[in-house]
């Protein structure tokens, strides 16, 4: 049968290997390519000599002695520090699994319980609603961030008026999220008390207010904190960077916004069923205000009303112009008018759903814009412009280059960079999923200020501002918004206030520290 | 092997043409992932559309099924590319093929009430690029030419 073997000819080892020569035509181009590649990406992050991914260090927060903390006002912000503070409330806690369960892409469970141990204690919880108390306390013993928490821990005690908790020994801190029209006299207690302070935003609602906080504050020297968490976006503190390398050229108009569309945005929040006279302290409520019959819709829905806080101003306004002011360091307006009025939301409130407030920095030859309006959704971003480059600052920073712009002259006429497109964008958390497509571009589109990334973790900002506050506390030192940071926020947005409210340009005397 | 006997040489070359042709074209799909480091399936398992869309929705959303995804589909389109080029188990290959672009075609299928032109700058209904080179990868099975042109032939060459 020998005859029958067949030999492996020549003619079969070419129409083997026939195809062979076509990696090689692959090989060549892939390399050609690569090299076109690198030499076709211009990147003027580099030429300018910018670091853009130098991410920030975490924090170490665990080391050092605990903190014993109490709160006051535990209504909706008081429950999100809680939370951001590593104290949610057993349900919520379950909430979140569950719908992490049925959901994959909430990811809040997995957030919340992977956010750091602040090393701290919830020893006391004051609030005037009963409901809001004592899911509060239940919120203070869920330090295991446990789904199911059966009584209120020992230490955990609830007071029914803020100076009680403030005389308490086993307090070193506090957090206060009431209503703006308390902060400055709890503020001014707690600091004689000695406890050190994070204070919600607005910082005060009135002027006076503004100038007596700061007083006790500096004269104390107690460790204070305004809650702008914005303070710890990664991308704003990236912008700081940036625009102190005067990447934008001169800088003449800055235009910051606020939109919004639903009933909540507008804080017609919910009445709770079980508020009433009974289970509201309204006496107390009232107590550094205009007295008023008791009104639970005041009592929930206190923004509208010029008694109890300065709206839009104290609000919304006051987000950001901080963000501003930490990337630019504007401090107070020489001078600020204001528009606006009640158009949408005819509820029987007091202050305006639309809101414009323009503010003149002469000596830094440029002006800040906010506009506002509670009846529409429309995304208007912050915008710095300047003769060379317009930022968008979000969560997500982009610079485009200006047509005209004589910094970048060379690049532009060369076709480096163009107008149409950024020529630095800042994504943090861009290489923990896929940022490239446009797809994708649409979930990190950010709107609000609620997390920024921390080397590729998501975290929440308003968590990192405590974690900042703590740290300062344990090292003796002042945080990032300050009670200088704090009281130019104040004074700026109730100039915008004062503005609207008298209909005239209101003036600050910056020497002798006066509004005329 | 009987086909290619009825097959005349420019009718067998044409299709090894195409299967070069396709070979290179996944190779270089694969090769390109590869080199860009911020390449990931995410945005296109996350933006999936049609029945499958919680499955690969589910997938997204799972960091080290992303990490799998992406090694199994960048090392997957570079062994197809280079099997059909060299016409190493032709037939295995142009099978995978179709798999592997079947999950393409799922994952963003060109249906009515979807408009893909943003991802894709492809105007398409029911057929797309995906679905054409699936029916190509078929046809390459059926009609298999790597034993004849090919490493295939080296390997499945009988001596009786």
């Amino acid at each position: 049968m020998g005859d029958d073997i067949k030999k492996f000819s020549r003619r079969d080892i070419v129409k083997t290997l026939a195809t062979v020569p076509v990696l090689g035509a692959m090989g060549y181009g892939v390399l050609k390519k690569l090299d076109f590649e690198k030499k076709k990406v211009y990147n003027i992050a580099d030429d300018l000599g910018l670091n853009l991914y130098d991410e920030p260090g975490l924090l170490s927060s665990s080391n050092g002695k605990t903190i014993r903390l109490g709160i006051i006002g535990t209504g909706g912000r008081g429950k999100y520090l809680l939370e951001a503070a590593g104290f949610a409330h057993p349900d919520t806690v379950k909430h979140w699994y569950e719908q992490n369960q049925q959901n994959k892409a909430d990811t809040r469970y997995g957030d919340y319980m992977g956010q750091d141990d602040l090393n701290i204690e919830i020893r006391g919880v004051c609030d005037i609603f009963d409901v809001h108390a004592q899911q509060a306390m239940l919120s203070a013993s869920n330090a295991e961030k446990s789904r199911s928490v059966d009584k209120v821990g020992a230490q955990v005690k609830r007071y029914r008026n803020y100076r009680e908790l403030l005389a308490a020994t086993d307090i070193d801190a506090v957090i206060i999220a009431t209503p703006d029209h308390w902060h400055a006299q709890m503020g001014i207690d707690a600091a004689k008390a000695g406890k050190h302070i994070y204070i919600e935003k607005g910082l005060t609602r009135t002027v006076e207010e503004a100038f007596a906080l700061r007083e006790t504050v500096k004269q104390t020297g107690v460790v204070f904190q305004l809650g702008h968490q914005g303070r710890q976006t990664a991308s704003f503190n990236k912008a700081k960077q940036l625009l102190d390398k005067n990447i934008l050229g001169k800088i003449s108009l800055i235009e910051v916004c606020t939109n919004r569309n639903d009933p909540n945005g507008a804080w017609v929040y919910p009445i709770h069923p079980e508020a009433n006279e009974n289970t509201i302290d309204w006496q107390q409520f009232i107590e550094p205000t205009n007295a008023h019959p008791f009104s639970a819709e005041r009592f929930f829905r206190w923004r509208c009303w010029w008694d109890y806080g300065t709206g839009l101003g104290g609000d919304l306004l006051t987000h950001e112009y901080d963000a501003i002011n930490q990337v630019l360091q504007l401090g107070i307006p020489y001078s600020a008018v204001a528009s606006g009025g009640i158009y949408y939301f005819k509820d029987g409130r007091e202050v305006p759903d639309v809101f414009q407030a323009v503010f003149e920095y002469p000596e830094r030859d440029l002006t800040l814009m906010y506009s506002a309006s509670l009846a529409n959704e429309l995304y208007r971003g912050k915008v710095i412009m300047g003769h060379d480059a317009t930022m968008k600052m979000e969560n997500k920073l982009e610079i485009f280059p200006d047509n005209r712009s004589t910094q970048y002259r060379k690049q532009l006429d060369a076709g480096l960079i163009s107008s149409g497109q950024p020529m630095i964008t800042y994504e943090p958390g861009r290489n923990t999923l896929d940022g490239t497509t446009s797809a994708t571009e649409q979930y990190f589109a950010s709107r609000g200020l609620l997390y920024t990334h921390v080397q590729g973790k998501r975290v929440n900002t308003a968590h990192l501002h405590l974690k900042e506050w703590l740290e300062c506390i344990r090292r003796q030192k002042q945080p990032s918004c300050d009670i200088n940071q704090a009281f130019e926020e104040a004074i700026t947005a109730h100039m915008a206030t004062i503005a609207y409210r008298e209909n005239r340009k209101v003036h600050w005397d910056a020497d002798k520290e006066q509004l005329i | 092997m009987k086909y290619s006997h009825q097959l005349n040489a420019f009718q067998l070359y044409s299709i090894v043409v195409v299967r070069i042709l396709l070979g290179w074209y996944l190779l270089y799909e694969g090769l390109a992932k590869l080199f860009n480091p911020h390449w990931s399936s995410f945005g296109y398992l996350k933006s999936a559309q049609g029945f499958l869309s919680n499955v690969f929705h589910s997938l997204a959303d799972n960091p080290q099924a992303i990490d799998v995804i992406n090694f199994l589909n960048i090392w997957g389109l570079i062994a197809i590319g280079f099997a059909l080029i060299l016409g190493v188990f032709g037939r295995f290959a142009s099978l995978a093929g179709a798999f592997l672009i079947l999950l393409y075609y799922l994952a963003h299928p060109p249906l009515i009430d979807v408009n893909e032109v943003l991802m894709t700058n492809d105007n398409t209904l029911w057929v797309d690029k995906n679905l054409i080179f699936i029916s190509v990868l078929v046809m390459l099975y059926l009609f298999p030419t790597s034993r004849i042109i090919g490493l295939d032939r080296f390997i499945f060459f009988k001596r009786h």
